[in-house]
Formats: structure tokens, C-alpha cells, sequence
């Protein structure tokens, strides 16, 4: 007779992995995805694999030639920090800028700290931010959107909607004088903007959260804090003064609010644990972002916003703990 | 639909053997009945090596508050009291007897009859039940006799029975609601009684309907009693759980259900103290569930006490021959066994078999700090922190964050993506920290 295997209960497990998760997330950036292949073309696909690509093979090299542990490149998490830096990069970002930014996001903020699960910052923000500081000249233009274009060089950029809005503001003119300037309301939520690779449309952003929700893959918490926060601070600034503060829609469709708020504040590993956690930790990106926007140096925040909110987490997981059973007894 | 709050996990229900009616199992040619069948004290026998006795014989006394009586489930002679391996794996005493024929001590009623008529007091009912040796036959067998008297200063307002078998695959608890369901309802009196509550509640999850409507067929002729269908979650079978579920009540952490005014017994249980109270027969059998997916007649088979195990596997078609793992238990909190020839005991609910390709766990990789096990801990804990406090060997951090609280349902190692040893790493903090605990009252 054959041994009988003995060990601790349970004894059925879920079928849901790491790698499940991690490909159920690289799913639902398909959307969003298709929207900047259309508006960017080419530029947008090779900036994309670049980063895919790099991003695997400096976890490999890493993994197999300096730690000489196991190798994990296809549990897809390197394939989404590739994917996820590509996104908040411009289109025509040059290729060996987006190699770097793919090593700082994979050697640096991700295997440093200890590889998956243990890196305090979100990497694909860390690379892209490591970009801005070194290369700001290039990672300030962003290409004009046109359709299924195909060119490589020589591409027309211009300012983002935020940027035309902030220095607009910032010179003195009235936002209603600006607003024309900028795509229509429509156009901005599809993504027919100057913008980041993956995060120009706000509604295919969407979609895939709506799907990542489904599929429970991430919870409601963080994105509905971040976004509120958002609205109302924006909201209640736009109402003190429209002529100087855009309106609070303006902001949820420009910019890497709607990736930031949908992919990158929740990423499982920079992220708090409980579910009030998770709201605090999404109202100070919320509130962060907006700061930046309206009283910083950039014209954009949300990377910087969700980094320093990475920070927090750990005094946040110390300080907002789930609510115990028979804690507080409540009878009747 | 009903149901606890917090967290919670719904596991495949695989309940194969949910129609297979309740078949008696032919005795076996010896009993191995361990003296450590219930939680506390171990009985110390009364017979000796060489005694003939009779089946419902008292064969051991349970001497101590927290102990419980073990009674002959056979008639014939005493081989040996020795140190045997019980399901727990440990060598433990035990009272083996060799069966022949099968003689039953006078005054038990074998009769199908049903009597309702309850003619004991509430303290006669207490003794009864304590005389038969009756346990919670839910799997944790606590002595039923301790759970039946009121602690001075406290009032029970409810009974709760437990018919949620929230366990994926077990369906003992189902079958005895379907065929013993009028037993059981007096079972259920007779525990009102003692306790003097007026109101009872029977849960049970609603992928049951056929033991729920038969039961409120029945309920006209047994006033105070109702049945609550529950929504399917795991560990809705937990007491804390339960109570929570029924009558939104939260037992405060480190505190017993009397504390909210409930006190929770299983359906077994009410059916063995049926049996106890209106028939005299002490607890010498029970319904065990044998079930797996590579089992030829996943049954559920009424057993006495102290059969081999391999005698059940054998009747539901016998051991597949890539059989891995065999479970005493359900799928959730049962243990692992690494022999089949050990005996059934009073808390053995089911015997489950997992075949090579379902035994293995997942590949362990690094924690992904998702939060499922937080989100979905039924005691609001977070186990990825216990786990990893009880590795770095930080008890007292693990005091400060609750983990005696744990009830070892297994969701967080259920759930893990990482196929993190969660529990076991909570296991082992529980004991260090109860140590820790214990060691300050020295």
C-alpha cells in the first residue's frame, strides 16, 4: 500500500494563484491598450514591448545570475510593471530611455527590496519618475494623437491638456479662455489627447477596472476614495473660483488620474491591507494629487502623489486594523 | 438570506453523498474504543482484561467536571487496555474488545418507537446526559452535560442547533435531519428543557432544502422551535459564527456563548441526547459520512464506536488505489491520518478521501500582501501578520493582535494565492502564545 500524506488542515485549496491574478490584470489593460495603438501607432506598440520585454529580462538576469534563486519572470508580474511603465510614458519616448526606465523599475524598486511582494514603491512609478528627474526634456513631450500612424521619428508633440490648463492659469488667462484650447469633454474620456501611452483613455481605463471589480481582482476601496477625493477637493476649489480652477471633471479625465487611481494605488503590494486602510490611504492620493496639480511644479502629480502614499502604508496597516470579531460587543 | 458578516469563504460544496441514506454497518470482529474521545479528561476504565460486556455497558467514567463516561459499543470479551494510535495519530489508552454476538445491557430501548412524552426534570436530564457520555458530535466533542447547565449569574434566552454542515463534502448532519428528524426535535425539547430556554433555532444553509422543508413540515407539533435557512458560507458552522448569523449577537472575544445567551448544540447531538434521554441508550454509535471523488459509493453509514476505519472505506467500495490523503473530518478542519486501522470515535463526523492529484498543496511563492486572507478572516485577524510574527517567534506582538482568537477554520489557507502555510504558522503561534499566556499565572 502507498503512504498516505499527512499534513495540517485545510485540505483543499482555491484555484486562484499569483499568476492567475497577475494575467487577469494584463487582460484587462487590453482596452486601454487598442485606444493608444490607435491614436500613437507604432510608436506606442515598440514603446510598449521595449519595456515588456526589458522589464522580464532584467528580472531574469537578475534572478538567475545575482541572487541564483529561482527564476519567476512568467508569474507575470514583471510583464505588468513593463506593461504599467510603458503606459505613463510618452509614445515617443526614445527606446533605449524606456530600457533604463524598465531597470530602475525591475533592479531598483522591485528585486532590491527582495523581488514580488516585498518592494515598498510601486516600480513601474519609480521608473517612470527616475525618467522625469533624468530625462525631462524628453519625457515633456508628448505626441499629438492621430490615427494608426506608423511613424517613428520626427513626431508632432504639443503640451498635455493639463499642462495647456496650468500654464494657461499660471500666466494669468481665464480657464474658460483656455478650455478651447483643449479637446472637447467626449474626446478627452476616449483618449484623443496628447498624453501618456496607456493613460490618455479614461474610459477604457474604466473598463478594465470594471472587469478587475468583477473578477475581483481589486476591491472598491482605493479607487472610489482616490477618485472622490479628487472630485470633491477639486469641486470645492472650482467653486470658490472657476476662472482659476478647472472644473473637477476636467481633472478626472486628463492626465494618469484614472491608470493611477485604477492600477497603480492598487497594486496589492503597495497598497494597505484593511478596508478603512485602503480608503485613508486613497483619500491622501486624492489629496496629493490635486495639490500637485493646482499648487506644484508639475502639471501632473498622480505618480508622485501614489509614491508618497506608498511610504505611508506600513504606518497605515499599524494604525487602521480590520474591525475584530467580539471587539466591540454590539447586542441586539 | 441569513448570514454571518464577517469575511468568510465558499469553498466547492462536492456534497456526493447528500442522497445516500443512512445504511448500519455490520460490526466488526474487534472495537478499539479510546478513553480520550471528548475534550478534557481522559475516562478511567472500569472493566479489566478478560471481563465479558455487554454493548451499552459503562466501560469507562468520566470522573473529572470536564470529562465524559465511555460505554461498551459491543457486546463480548476485553482483550486489552493498551496504548493504541488514535485518529489523532498519538498512542493513546484504549479498551479493545472482541465482538461476539450482540447483547445489549437491560433497560435500553432498541425500539423505533418515537416518544415524545418528556417526563424528566431539567437536572435529570443533566445527569442523564452526562451518564451516556454524550458529546458534541459536531467534531469537537466538548461534553454535552457542561453545555446543558446555565453558569450561576447567566440566563439562556436561545438554544441554537447547528445544521449548517458548512463543510464542504460531510452530509452525516443532513442525512440525520432527513431520517431522525422527529428524534431530533425531541432531542431539541428535551435540551430546552434542561436549559429552560424558550426559544430553539435550527440552522441550516439553504443547499439543504429538502432537510429544511421536511423539518418545518414537522415544527407545528413542536412549538418554540424554528428553522432559519442560511446563505452558504463558510465557517458558518462556527459557533461565534452561528450566533452572529441567527440572532446578530457577537460573542466578545475570549468569552463562551452563554455570555450573549446562547448556547449552541449540533443536530447530532440533540439526536444523541433523544436517544440518551427517552430510550436510555448511552452513546455507543453515530452517522458517519464516508465520502471522495474516487470513491466507488460515496455513503453515510451509522457505525458503532470503535470500528476500523478501513471497515467504512471498505463498505463505500474500498480505498482507490491512488488514494492520497485520508481526512478524518471535512475538507476544512478535519485531520490527516497516516493509518486507516484506527477506530471511529464520538466526534468522527466524516472519513474523506482525496486521491493523489488533489493531496499536494500549491508551490509556495512570496506574499503578494493582497489582503484576501485579512478580507476574508470570519475573526476579523490578519493572518499574513500572525503568520509571520509567529515565524520571527514574536508572541507577545501575536497576543497584542488577537491570535488566540484564531478558530483554526482554515479560510486563509484556503484562500492564500501564494499557497502561503498561513494556519500553520498560526498553529504554531497559538501554542507558543498559550504558553506564553499560562506561563504569567504561575
Amino acid at each position: 500500500m502507498n503512504l498516505l500524506t499527512v499534513s495540517g488542515s485545510p485540505h483543499v485549496y482555491t484555484e486562484e494563484s499569483v499568476s492567475k491574478i497577475m494575467y487577469g490584470v494584463l487582460f484587462s489593460l487590453i482596452p486601454a491598450a487598442l485606444v493608444s495603438f490607435y491614436f500613437f501607432g507604432l510608436a506606442a506598440i515598440m514603446v510598449t514591448l521595449t519595456a515588456i520585454v526589458s522589464c522580464m529580462f532584467f528580472e531574469f538576469i537578475i534572478q538567475k545570475y545575482l541572487i541564483k534563486g529561482p527564476v519567476t519572470v512568467f508569474d507575470g508580474s514583471a510583464i505588468i510593471t513593463g506593461a504599467l511603465l510603458a503606459f505613463i510614458v510618452p509614445a515617443s519616448l526614445p527606446l533605449w530611455m524606456v530600457v533604463i526606465g524598465s531597470l530602475v523599475s525591475i533592479g531598483m524598486a522591485k528585486m532590491t527590496f527582495g523581488g514580488l511582494g516585498k518592494n515598498i514603491f510601486n516600480p513601474a512609478l519609480v521608473g517612470r519618475v527616475f525618467l522625469m528627474i533624468s530625462f525631462p526634456v524628453e519625457m515633456n513631450l508628448y505626441p499629438k494623437p492621430t490615427s494608426f500612424s506608423t511613424q517613428l521619428t520626427d513626431i508632432i508633440t504639443g503640451p498635455t491638456p493639463l499642462a495647456v490648463v496650468k500654464e494657461g492659469v499660471a500666466q494669468g488667462e481665464k480657464v474658460s479662455d483656455l478650455l478651447p484650447e483643449v479637446p472637447e469633454y467626449v474626446n478627452l474620456l476616449m483618449g484623443n489627447m496628447g498624453g501618456s501611452v496607456g493613460e490618455i483613455s479614461a474610459f477604457a481605463i474604466l473598463l478594465g477596472g470594471i472587469y478587475m471589480l468583477i473578477k475581483k481582482i481589486i476591491t472598491w476601496e482605493i479607487p472610489a476614495s482616490y477618485l472622490g477625493s479628487v472630485v470633491i477637493l477639486a469641486g470645492i476649489l472650482w467653486m470658490i473660483d472657476p476662472e482659476v480652477y478647472v472644473d473637477p471633471l476636467f481633472h478626472l479625465v486628463t492626465g494618469g488620474l484614472m491608470l493611477g487611481a485604477i492600477y497603480m494605488a492598487t497594486d496589492m503590494v503597495t497598497s494597505p491591507m484593511s478596508r478603512w486602510g485602503m480608503i485613508v490611504y486613497g483619500i491622501g492620493c486624492g489629496f496629493l494629487t490635486i495639490v500637485i496639480r493646482i499648487f506644484g511644479a508639475y502639471p501632473e502629480g498622480v505618480a508622485f502623489a501614489i509614491l508618497i502614499m506608498n511610504a505611508f502604508v506600513p504606518l497605515i496597516n499599524r494604525g487602521f486594523k480590520p474591525k475584530r470579531f467580539g471587539e466591540e460587543v454590539k447586542n441586539g | 438570506m441569513k448570514t454571518f458578516k464577517l469575511g468568510g469563504v465558499h469553498p466547492p460544496e462536492n456534497k456526493l453523498s447528500q442522497s445516500a441514506t443512512i445504511e448500519v454497518l455490520p460490526l466488526p470482529e474487534t472495537v478499539t474504543i479510546p478513553l480520550s474521545q471528548h475534550l478534557g479528561v481522559p475516562a478511567n476504565p472500569v472493566v479489566k482484561k478478560g471481563d465479558s460486556v455487554k454493548a451499552g455497558q459503562l466501560i469507562a467514567k468520566g470522573e473529572a467536571f470536564i470529562s465524559a463516561n465511555i460505554h461498551s459499543s459491543v457486546s463480548g470479551t476485553v482483550q486489552k487496555i493498551d496504548d493504541v494510535t488514535d485518529t489523532s495519530g498519538y498512542r493513546k489508552k484504549a479498551i479493545v474488545i472482541k465482538v461476539e454476538g450482540d447483547e445489549w445491557e437491560e433497560g435500553i430501548d432498541l425500539s423505533k418507537d418515537l416518544i415524545k412524552d418528556i417526563t424528566l426534570s431539567p437536572k435529570e436530564i443533566v445527569s442523564r446526559v452526562n451518564e451516556k457520555g454524550i458529546v458534541g458530535m459536531g467534531g469537537a466533542t466538548f461534553p454535552s452535560h457542561v453545555k446543558l447547565m446555565v453558569p450561576q449569574g447567566k440566563t439562556a434566552e436561545f438554544l441554537i442547533i447547528n445544521g449548517v454542515e458548512c463543510e464542504p463534502y460531510l452530509t452525516s448532519d443532513h442525512r440525520l435531519m432527513l431520517e431522525k428528524a422527529e428524534e431530533m426535535l425531541v432531542g431539541i425539547q428535551i435540551q430546552m428543557r434542561a436549559l429552560n430556554v424558550e426559544k430553539a433555532i435550527i440552522g441550516i444553509e439553504n443547499n439543504k432544502p429538502d432537510a429544511i422543508e421536511h423539518l418545518r413540515k414537522l415544527l407545528t407539533e413542536y412549538p418554540g422551535i424554528s428553522v432559519e435557512p442560511l446563505k452558504v458560507k463558510y465557517p458558518q458552522g462556527g459557533e461565534k459564527q452561528l450566533i452572529k448569523a441567527l440572532v446578530n449577537r457577537e460573542v466578545p472575544s475570549g468569552r463562551l456563548p452563554i455570555e450573549v445567551g446562547c448556547v449552541v448544540h449540533n443536530v447530532g447531538t440533540s439526536f444523541a441526547v433523544y436517544e440518551a434521554v427517552q430510550k436510555n441508550k448511552p452513546l455507543v454509535d453515530r452517522v458517519v459520512t464516508v465520502t471522495g471523488k474516487g470513491l466507488k459509493e460515496p455513503s453515510n453509514f451509522l457505525v458503532r464506536i470503535g470500528t476500523p476505519i478501513a471497515n467504512l472505506v471498505e463498505a463505500a467500495g474500498g480505498m482507490p488505489e491512488n488514494t492520497g490523503k485520508v481526512v478524518n473530518g471535512g475538507p476544512m478542519m478535519g485531520k490527516s491520518l497516516s493509518d486507516i486501522n484506527v477506530p471511529v470515535t464520538k466526534g468522527t463526523s466524516g472519513i474523506l478521501l482525496f486521491l493523489q492529484a488533489e493531496t499536494s498543496r500549491k508551490p509556495v511563492h512570496n506574499c503578494i500582501r493582497c489582503g484576501r486572507c485579512a478580507s476574508i478572516c470570519p475573526m476579523g485577524l490578519e493572518p499574513y501578520l500572525l503568520a509571520v510574527l509567529s515565524s520571527h517567534n514574536r508572541f507577545e506582538d501575536c497576543e497584542e493582535e488577537k491570535i488566540m482568537d484564531c478558530i483554526e477554520c482554515g479560510s486563509c489557507l484556503y484562500i492564500c494565492p501564494s499557497g502561503r502555510p498561513l494556519l500553520d504558522q498560526i498553529r504554531i503561534g497559538k501554542n507558543e502564545t498559550g504558553k506564553l499566556i499560562r506561563s504569567r499565572h504561575k
